[in-house]
């Protein structure tokens, strides 16, 4: 399905169908990561039900710790 | 009088007044590393009034790749990067009051520091001191800007107590083991962008011109091109411990803090995390494969040895650092390799 991913399109894997395997597809699942889905920011807790459909505009935003 | 900050009053959201207004002002900055030195020479060209900055490490080669205030004498010398910082900015612009301290960042030292701070910048490179900062940020009412980066990687956010939520509600956990600056390295454009912001959000605040300040948290890609800024204010929570109705600042009690022990006749520290985490040992060896020494594990440690040091981390949380005796030092390379 294709979704817009930091303000680009992507294609992804139709199995990437909520939002906690679609971070585990991008190893950021052990990260602290903030998700952003059609302009609602979600809480950790709603990363497993919230379901991913095509057109979907998705922000990733991790927090790192350099500095 | 000359015309040092003429191109900056021409600035009309500065002007004159702003000037004043900025030469009156008292910034905190937490880390002389890469944002730090990047945050202190922008805001002292700019002219700030005094400028305190704080850091616990010395100058290594290794920093000079994007640690904008030292020089090859200083990591020859390995020189506090507090003093080479203040030395430098002092040549730069000796209008500006400079306090430098060679201090680790603990909520004791921190909080007698922040008498007349209009701002602080966070130019750390761990979780553990920014959750301390956010706590003292809320309790003393000093707004405080949130910058980090690894990699070509950056983010930013500016955090306003009252108003915006803190980094205690967009980070519903504190992470223990990341990439940090050491393990997946850093390209000094990625600090500059996160300087740039942080700055930039400074100036705004000691002009108290609050209307422009940056609502959104940013971040950016500078090597894949990517860039995001998304309105965070629906996570501010009422009931968080940090600034919500009823606030405890967790992180500033003792509880919360690591725990450093150096281990009598051992040459050696045991770290125990603030928060009660266990490792992910098979993650953390993938971070740490990448680097210079030897990763040994087995199911219920992790052994990292590089150069005369060996870090052991149990699966329980705890990291022992042996090789040295010096509690900052071991928090240096613990936070060097786990973020």
């Amino acid at each position: 399905m294709n979704v817009k991913l930091n303000g680009e399109w992507h294609e992804i894997p139709d199995h990437l169908d909520d939002v906690r395997t679609l971070l585990s597809h991008f190893q950021l699942d052990s990260r602290v990561v903030m998700v952003e889905l059609n302009d609602t920011i979600l809480e950790k807790s709603e990363h497993g039900n919230s379901q991913l459909h095509e057109g979907d505009q998705i922000e990733l935003v991790q927090f790192v710790g350099g500095g | 009088m000359n015309d040092r900050y003429s191109r900056q009053t021409l600035f009309q959201p500065i002007g004159e007044k702003g000037q004043e207004k900025i030469s009156s002002k008292h910034v905190l900055i937490i880390g002389a590393g890469a944002l730090g030195t990047g945050a202190a020479e922008n805001l002292v060209r700019a002219g700030v009034g005094k400028l305190t900055i704080i850091d616990r490490d010395y100058v290594e080669w290794s920093n000079l790749q994007r640690q904008q205030l030292y020089t090859e004498k200083d990591a020859e010398t390995r020189l506090p990067k507090a003093v080479a910082a203040r030395q430098r900015l002092e040549q730069v612009n000796s209008e500006v009051i400079i306090d430098a301290k060679v201090i680790d960042a603990t909520p004791l030292e921190l909080e007698p520091l922040l008498d007349g701070v209009d701002v602080i910048i966070d130019a750390t490179d761990n979780f553990d001191i920014r959750m301390i900062i956010n706590d003292l940020s809320q309790k003393h009412q000093i707004p405080w800007i949130y910058g980090a980066c690894v990699g070509s990687y950056g983010i930013s956010y500016t955090i306003l107590p009252g108003d915006t939520p803190c980094l205690h509600c967009l980070m519903e956990q504190v992470p223990l083991g990341g990439l940090t600056c050491d393990t997946a390295g850093i390209i000094s454009p990625a600090v500059q962008m996160v300087t740039a912001h942080q700055t930039a959000e400074a100036m705004k605040l000691l002009v108290e011109d609050w209307g422009a300040v940056r609502k959104k948290l940013v971040s950016f890609d500078l090597w894949t091109n990517q860039h995001s800024a998304i309105g965070v204010s629906s996570v501010k929570k009422d009931d968080c411990p940090s600034c919500g109705r009823e606030a405890s600042y967790p992180f500033l009690s003792y509880d919360q803090q690591m725990k450093t022990a150096v281990l009598c006749g051992r040459d050696s520290v045991q770290i125990r995390p603030a928060s009660k985490q266990e490792w992910n040992l098979t993650v953390l060896a993938e971070t740490l494969a990448g680097q210079e020494g030897k990763v040994e594990k087995n199911p219920y440690l992790l052994s990292f040895t590089t150069g005369d040091k060996r870090m052991v981390f149990f699966k329980d949380g705890r990291a022992l650092i042996h090789g040295t005796q010096d509690v900052a030092e071991a928090k240096t390379l613990y936070h060097r390799y786990t973020g």
